[in-house]
């Protein structure tokens, strides 16, 4: 029998507000327990939610990304369930009205085609706490310094058809929200994780299988994985003649094993209704047009621009265009040395290596964009070949200066004096007489020999173009 | 539609109300009365009237993003039954 996989994704992509979704507790990682836990976030009696203009920017800003229809009016609703990193007994979210509406995402595929998935919509809701069940006996730390930090929960469509393209469309939406400047992404901190829903049916069936739901995925890896063997677990279920049922499932990336957390319709049954401490969203035409002023250029649309501006290929641009960063970075190379070929083979090589082997994103870079500009200006005017610049570059990630201090201080200038040149020639033919007379029989692939001996004596300073044209001059004599 | 005393039992164990067993075939006719009324306004034709998100028309106010709270930990944990290295201890859950 042949299988199909059906995923949808939700993502809660936490935003980049500086204050909490209804307080003003700060929203930074990593702080002591409690101490961006306010009056709100505890939920003690008496306290009223006021909503983060900031968060609702964002929410927008989204929406327009995606193509979606930003909601005129949204309203936030109560989704009620007990929990002690959730004090106020329900979050707060969206539930009928949502602030984002239907929009969509292309991914591309393996084989290189583009597949547009559907986003369902995004709404704006609470985070909770963290509950810490480790280190107490018999206790449960609480931690509620998340408590109330505003989310964008995105849920697609049953649009994906395996893993792959589940994760196609995660990083698709990891790129954008990093993009936009809505999230900082940090999946090691949960600021971007999701939740997969996952099922089975056969090949050319209509009606979707019963999905499992697998909580809380925070890597790529993970989530590709887990759904891989979620999808093997229901199949084997249903080959062996029973049932899928309708579960909430935890991945274990320890044992690559996902097992039931609860019964979903108990749990599920979360009541939903308008926040009455809260009145209906408004989002007006004015709002939404400040908004749309500050979009900046898309993923999709930076790599598109990049090809035909800098006839980058599909690689370069995808590279290059990674991140916001990245992409800024390149720029301000291409166009400071003019050679936008020289500015990528740079960015995606020696930099790229550097910053991999030093784990260091292009925002730490050592070299900055100005310093590789500077080294290429000096490959472009033949102060150097791009055989030095090399080391020109591996000094200047090591803090030894710019360019020209580095080829100072080091003596690189390249020798272009053919005098200087023909001299190391003329000793290396002298040096080496059975070779010149074996390239002068016919053996012309002896070429590459000489022409390593000349930059091994010229210590690689010789312009290897010029080396080349006179060691052919002098070679056939 | 009415609520049979297993709907009010589950409904309240979902909100954690601990009820009477002699009070609930009472509790499930009087919400079942509230439903009956809610059944007899959906009749109303209302296809031409725009809905109404609250009963006032006004709308949220925001508030910048700026952070206003000082920590108040040491206050806010006073209360609290158990608190340890900043945390407030709660009795044991795990899924």
């Amino acid at each position: 029998m042949a299988w199909e996989t059906v995923i949808g994704l939700e993502i809660h992509t936490q935003l980049a507000t500086n204050s909490k979704l209804f307080s003003g507790a700060a929203t930074a990682y990593g702080a002591e327990p409690n101490t961006q836990a306010c009056e709100v976030d505890l939920a003690l009696p008496g306290v009223l939610p006021v909503m983060n203009k900031e968060a609702l920017r964002m929410a927008a800003m989204f929406g327009l990304a995606i193509g979606a229809p930003v909601a005129k009016h949204s309203v936030f609703a109560r989704k009620n369930y007990f929990y002690p990193d959730l004090p106020q007994g329900y979050q707060i979210s969206q539930f009928d009205r949502p602030t984002v509406e239907k929009g969509e995402i292309n991914i591309t595929l393996g084989n290189g085609e583009t597949k547009t998935i559907g986003v369902t919509r995004a709404h704006l809701e609470q985070d909770a706490g963290k509950s810490l069940h480790e280190d107490f006996q018999g206790f449960t730390g609480i931690d509620l310094n998340r408590s109330g930090t505003p989310l964008l929960e995105i849920v697609s469509e049953p649009d994906m058809r395996s893993a792959k393209e589940a994760v196609a469309y995660m990083k698709k939406i990891h790129e954008l929200v990093q993009y936009l400047g809505i999230s900082d992404g940090n999946m090691a901190e949960g600021s971007f994780r999701c939740d997969a829903n996952v099922s089975v049916r056969l090949v050319g069936q209509e009606e979707f299988g019963t999905r499992a739901e697998i909580k809380n995925l925070n890597s790529f890896r993970f989530i590709e994985r887990a759904i891989n063997h979620e999808v093997e677990r229901q199949i084997d279920i249903i080959e062996a003649g029973g049932e899928v049922i309708q579960q909430t499932r935890l991945y274990d990336p320890d044992k690559d094993e996902t097992r039931a957390m609860r019964s979903k319709e108990e749990a599920n049954d979360y009541r939903y209704f308008p926040d009455p401490d809260l009145l209906p969203l408004e989002i007006t035409a004015e709002f939404l047009e400040e908004v749309r002023k500050i979009l900046p250029e898309l993923p999709d649309q930076k790599r598109l621009r990049f090809k035909q501006e800098y006839s980058l290929s599909d690689f370069d641009a995808e590279v290059l265009t990674s991140s916001r960063a990245m992409a800024e970075y390149f720029e301000t190379v291409a166009q400071g040395c003019g050679d936008a070929k020289q500015a990528a083979n740079w960015v995606t090589g020696s930099l790229a290596a550097y910053l991999n082997k030093q784990e260091l994103s292009i925002s730490e870079s050592p070299v900055s964009a100005n310093d590789l500009t500077g080294m290429i200006k000096r490959i472009l005017d033949n102060t150097i070949s791009g055989n030095i610049a090399k080391q020109v570059f591996e000094a200047m990630a090591k803090g030894e200066g710019d360019a020209d201090t580095v080829i100072e201080s080091k003596g690189l200038k390249q020798i272009t004096d053919s005098g200087a040149i023909e001299a190391i020639i003329d000793e290396i033919i002298a040096n080496n007489a059975g070779q010149v007379e074996q390239y002068r029989a016919g053996k012309e692939k002896l070429l590459g020999f000489f022409v390593g001996q000349v930059m091994k004596a010229s210590r690689g300073k010789a312009n290897p173009g010029q080396v080349n044209q006179l060691l052919k001059q002098k070679l056939s004599g | 539609m009415s609520l049979t005393v297993k709907d009010v039992k589950q409904i309240a164990h979902l909100a954690r109300l601990s009820i009477d067993d002699d009070n609930v075939q009472t509790y499930a006719d009087n919400l079942s009365g509230i439903l009956a009324l809610v059944a007899q306004m959906n009749e109303v034709d209302t296809d031409a009237i725009e809905p109404m998100y609250h009963p006032q028309e006004v709308m949220q106010r925001l508030r910048d993003d700026k952070v206003t709270e000082q920590v108040e930990r040491e206050r806010f944990q006073k209360i609290a039954p158990v608190t340890e290295a900043g945390l407030y201890l709660v009795p044991k859950v795990i899924e």
